[in-house]
């Protein structure tokens, strides 16, 4: 790629374009067209008739009424609003730090000269390619308070038999716990950002003096940080849009502790025929998905180090 | 992380073994436990389904729960229906994928690698954003109650996907590609006939990964498909909880059925979904 662009003098790529260059132009648009015509008919139309829907009342049936900025108002409102957004942060604060800890000691782990590594990777890896409509159920029949195998070992051990899924004190702790089911393939990636720090580095902190814990906090994990903000970025992701799980396993109950945002969404647009509604949260969640990304990227463009991988 | 003083690298390397299983069985139990009570509750009679405390291993094994979980819903008629969306999804992703990644590596043209950053910024918006909007757009074009709204976008490419094949792409020396033209082939020979024919091991890791997404898509079916007849194994497996009281070994009968193909086909491909996965976080 780098041999056609020397070929051109760097005075004439201003912003005129050579006639090979409007050729080699045809060629590449005609090769990418897939995906630019997916592009503004599955994304960013949607998104642009979204937010034209959200100044609407409209139940999906009709015309779209126009009514200003009615539904941000009711929105403001709307306590189960708040509700669904506050379960959905918690769920995604909780998720997210949990699921990092999970991951990076079990790739820690795996890194070990441990013989039987194949086996754990499968056994990691596995859950979170299993289609989670179906693990949902799966932790239902795993967490059902008479008759899962989980209560019966903690009334084994003396403890309560809890209702995971009925109590809404745990509700949410139980998704959680779920999540880190699907967490093995964040170990995996953990695992091969491990395997890419040099050894020597190592080697080096040990002459130095430095003990294990030592060596982690100041060769891992700084070597670690840009897979960790990938991590973070794909886990604040599908935080935000928990809405399988609850809907399987708990339908946003119980006293609305699992009513995420999505969730909400999906009843207000396929339940309740409030299709303007529905566009104005999904707008609201489109925003926030953006702030929290900016702020995560601010955040890590003072502590990523891409230096060294 | 205990200790800094060293003894000798065998006893070391032992002791760092050691803690390494500390980690690694308590959390392989973990995380095959529920493989195992699916089976065993899939196995259990309904009597004994009630007892509780429940039994850790199935007094007799109920193979025919198998049966009366595949009668309880239209299973064959919901199995044929995900088959055939599975089966589009896989095409559409082969024929978009290797297309757009090909004019994102191997062709040189201006404002490329900006319109790249595109493609990678669309992986963050999260997708029920679009779902209320896509479904009038669906609903306007008569598509609702029909596979299309499920199969027709994976033909116009992933973002993840593309990103995946340009990165085995761009690892083909370009010298391939220039003796081609200098035989005078054209791109799109040169990408047909040598380029994509080397890269079948990534389309591989596409067509698997495309095919596990719509085997497990369920938010998709939920909103777009309304006749039962229309509707996928994930929705049917919803009618066992739909009853007064859940027939756990029924559902995790039906469970086990749905779960196993993806088993077989991690177990066979491993090391394609392992490549595919770790080719996106390590730059």
């Amino acid at each position: 790629m780098r041999m056609q662009t020397m070929t051109v003098p760097a005075t004439r790529r201003r912003w005129t374009l050579t006639r090979g260059e409007v050729r080699q132009l045809l060629i590449g648009l005609m090769f990418i067209s897939p995906w630019l015509v997916g592009f503004f008919v599955f994304l960013a139309y949607p998104i642009y008739y979204s937010f034209r829907l959200s100044f609407t009342r409209y139940t999906g049936f009709g015309i779209p009424q126009y009514i200003g900025l009615d539904n941000f108002r009711d929105m403001w409102h709307d306590s189960l609003f708040w509700t669904s957004l506050i379960n959905t942060l918690y769920y995604t604060g909780l998720a997210i730090p949990i699921g990092m800890i999970v991951a990076m000691s079990l790739a820690i782990a795996m890194n070990q000269n441990v013989p039987e590594i194949p086996f754990y990777r499968a056994a990691f890896y596995l859950p979170s390619l299993l289609p989670l409509f179906a693990v949902s159920f799966i932790f239902v029949a795993l967490l059902d308070p008479r008759r899962g195998i989980v209560s019966r070992v903690i009334t084994w051990f003396g403890g309560p038999t809890i209702d995971w899924f009925g109590d809404p004190a745990t509700a949410k702790l139980a998704l959680v716990i779920l999540a880190q089911f699907g967490a093995g393939q964040m170990a995996l990636i953990y695992l091969a950002g491990l395997k890419a720090i040099p050894l020597t580095l190592y080697d080096a902190a040990a002459i130095d003096g430095a003990g294990t814990w030592r060596k982690f906090i100041n060769i891992t994990l700084p070597l670690m940080t840009p897979v960790i903000l990938y991590n973070v970025i794909l886990g604040i992701s599908a935080g935000l849009q928990v809405f399988t799980q609850a809907y399987i396993i708990t339908n946003g109950g119980p006293a609305n502790s699992t009513t995420f945002y999505v969730f909400y969404l999906y009843n207000n647009a396929f339940r309740y025929s409030q299709f303007g509604y529905a566009s104005a949260m999904a707008w609201v969640l489109f925003l926030i998905t953006f702030v929290l990304a900016i702020l995560i990227f601010r955040l890590a463009s003072r502590r990523v180090h891409y230096d060294l991988t | 992380m205990t200790s800094p003083k060293r003894t000798g690298t065998l006893s070391r390397q032992g002791r760092q073994r050691t803690m390494a299983r500390l980690v690694l069985i308590p959390m392989a139990i973990f995380y095959t436990l529920p493989y195992y009570w699916m089976i065993a509750t899939a196995l259990k009679s309904n009597q004994e389904l009630a007892q509780s405390p429940p039994t850790l291993i199935p007094h007799s094994w109920q193979w025919s729960n198998f049966q009366d979980a595949v009668n309880y819903i239209p299973f064959s008629q919901y199995l044929l229906n995900t088959l055939i969306i599975t089966g589009l999804t896989i095409l559409g992703a082969v024929i978009s994928n290797p297309l757009v990644a090909y004019g994102f590596s191997r062709v040189q043209w201006p404002g490329r690698d900006a319109l790249f950053y595109v493609v990678l910024a669309t992986v963050f918006i999260p997708f029920p954003v679009l779902i209320v909007a896509l479904f009038d757009i669906f609903a306007k074009l008569g598509w609702v109650n029909t596979f299309l709204p499920l199969v027709v976008p994976a033909f116009f490419g992933n973002a993840f996907w593309i990103f995946l094949m340009r990165q085995f792409l761009m690892q083909i020396p370009q010298e391939i590609s220039d003796a081609a033209k200098m035989d005078g082939a054209n791109e799109l020979q040169v990408a047909y006939q040598i380029i994509l024919p080397l890269a079948r091991p990534a389309i591989a890791v596409v067509a698997i990964f495309a095919a596990i997404s719509a085997w497990n898509d369920f938010l998709g079916p939920l909103i777009y498909l309304q006749d039962e007849s229309k509707y996928t194994l994930s929705i049917g497996l919803t009618f066992f909880r739909s009853t007064h009281d859940v027939q756990f070994n029924l559902l995790m009968a039906a469970s086990t059925l749905v779960v196993l193909p993806v088993i077989v086909i991690f177990l066979a491909f491993q090391r394609s979904f392992i490549d595919g996965l770790t080719v996106g976080s390590i730059k």
